[in-house]
């Protein structure tokens, strides 16, 4: 579920015209848009408390061999619940599961490795070495 | 007090044509998209989500431009949709030691482990209007997407160990003095359900819980104006930015259909760790206190004057005595939050036409009653002076 959370909606598009014609399914729950109340630890460890709310979608499907696939996200785009909860239970059905993952779940893995590691060499080339000064003595 | 006017629909329809005209402004330069706002105008998007209180960078941009670039319009705008949304829960609590960091920098410990990295600042910038550097140049964008000329040049090959570690977790500053017990502990976690300004009304005293959520929404202006008082002398309480850290943080939710939690993407967050110099109390030896600030978004300003905030308002916690506006929880949470205060003095642009004509009417027979008064006592001297003549 964490690499379909990530997935755009050109990789469900890519996806899905190399897998062909999914399976057919009926929505448990229909993709809806609600709130999410954000926690935050005092200190960063210690009591928790509310930072503020975010905005999440959700989707709960069963294709029709019955296996049930449930999306939860950030956001608010309903289209990408109802294909990341479909393609969620196609990963748990044997006929399909290899199939996701080498047409969906591999490449975007791939490509959200390769931001991380972009971001973290712009980071890291960001490191700083600081040198305490002695201030006031005449050099001898 | 205000009483309902009828009339003026035609004028409001028309301003609202002009308000629409106006917004989108001279039709020669094209539209602005919402991803633009969302890309470049990253920290006013920012600034809208955490004060709205309310993580969605799109609709933050939408009400952006919606509101014409003014933020706390903007803000309005946002808590208004919010209302019409349900909510599904609360998430599990954001692990900020496993953030991964975009900046982060310490006032106290210049080789602090885990290092410190700068990130995207404006710090050491020379504020010369006109320079936005190298990326600025789409041409040098486009021709290296990616890693930035400075990761590859001679001398740095070690650059990729040091990826790995900036996005290794790195162990909070604060617990760098505490084996010495040198610096408080942040008060242990308990399974008390933490206040919610959303669901309960804000009362006195305030826990700090739900003072914390109260200052994440805040107004940057005014925290920062609380903050900087604290620094010349009104509850003065000796800070140093123990740590500052931006980065991206998992956000998980363990949904009840489901039966255990889930990952839902990132958000990006700013985390402020001021230490602050305690002289000790009957009860507490002398150590380090710290004030805490946690906002959504890249906002260092914000999180640094929330930090600071938090710290005089522990005033009653910690025994010090309250004698400046920062510490007062009353007056710093009543009005901190921009879309209340905003109301309550843009009000007073509405028709107050009734309340208005009672003053007057009032002020008339004031005025009446003390001319004559006035009248009565210039009457009675009049002929005593007459006699002393």
């Amino acid at each position: 579920m964490s690499i379909l959370v990530v997935a755009n909606a050109t990789e469900f598009a890519a996806a899905e015209a190399a897998l062909g014609p999914l399976p057919g399914f009926r929505h448990l729950r229909r993709p809806e848009t609600g709130l999410l109340m954000l926690r935050g630890r005092i200190g960063g460890e210690g009591t928790k408390f509310n930072i503020g709310e975010a905005t999440v979608t959700r989707c709960h499907i069963v294709t029709e061999s019955g296996t049930e696939g449930a999306a939860y996200h950030l956001g608010r785009d309903l289209g990408k619940a109802e294909k990341a909860a479909l393609f969620e239970a196609l990963t748990r059905e044997p006929a399909w599961r290899d199939k996701v993952e080498a047409a969906l779940l591999a490449p975007v893995k791939a490509r959200v490795d390769e931001e991380r590691r972009t971001k973290a060499s712009e980071t890291a080339a960001t490191r700083v070495e600081f040198f305490t000064m002695v201030r006031g003595e005449d050099p001898r | 007090m205000y009483v309902a006017v009828k009339g003026g629909e035609k004028a409001i329809a028309a301003a609202h044509e002009q308000l629409s005209r106006a917004r989108r402004g001279d039709r020669a330069f094209a539209e602005l998209e919402l991803a633009q706002i969302r890309e470049q105008l990253a920290l006013a998007v920012a600034r809208v989500m955490s004060e709205a209180s309310l993580y969605d960078a799109e609709l933050a941009a939408l009400a952006i431009k919606q509101s014409r670039g003014d933020l706390i319009e903007a803000i309005f705008l946002a808590r208004a949709y919010r209302t019409t949304l349900p909510r599904f829960g609360e998430s599990l609590p954001i692990a900020t030691e496993r953030m991964t960091i975009k900046r982060r920098i310490s006032a106290c410990f210049k080789d602090m482990p885990g290092g410190q990295v700068l990130g995207p600042t404006f710090d050491y910038t020379h504020r010369l209007l006109g320079e936005m550097g190298k990326a600025a140049d789409e041409e040098n964008v486009a021709s290296k997407p990616g890693v930035p000329a400075s990761c590859k040049m001679p001398g740095v090959a070690h650059l990729e160990s040091l990826a790995s570690d900036a996005t290794a977790s790195c162990p909070r500053v604060a617990k760098l003095l505490g084996n010495e017990a040198l610096i408080e502990e942040p008060p242990s976690p308990s399974h008390a359900r933490p206040g919610d300004i959303t669901r309960e009304p804000l009362g006195f005293p305030a826990e700090r819980d739900v003072r914390l959520q109260s200052l994440a929404r805040g107004d940057e202006g005014f925290l920062l104006g609380l903050a900087y008082s604290t620094q010349r002398g009104f509850g003065r309480t000796h800070p140093f930015a123990g740590e500052i850290r931006f980065g991206n943080v998992e956000v998980e939710f363990e949904a009840p259909e489901l039966g255990f939690s889930v990952p839902l993407g990132e958000i990006e967050v700013t985390e402020c760790d001021m230490v602050n110099q305690f002289r000790g109390s009957a009860n507490a030896p002398p150590q380090f206190t710290r004030g805490y600030g946690l906002v959504f978004g890249q906002s260092e300003r914000k999180a640094m004057s929330m930090a600071l905030v938090d710290r005089a308002l522990r005033a009653r916690e910690l025994g010090e005595e309250i004698t400046a506006p920062a510490q007062d929880e009353e007056f710093v949470l009543s009005h901190s939050d921009n879309v209340q205060a905003t109301g309550f003095v843009e009000h007073l642009k509405l028709p107050h036409y009734v309340d208005f004509q009672a003053e007057l009417f009032l002020l008339r027979q004031l005025r009446r009653e003390w001319e004559e008064r006035h009248a009565a006592v210039t009457a009675t001297q009049q002929p005593s002076r007459e006699a002393a003549e």
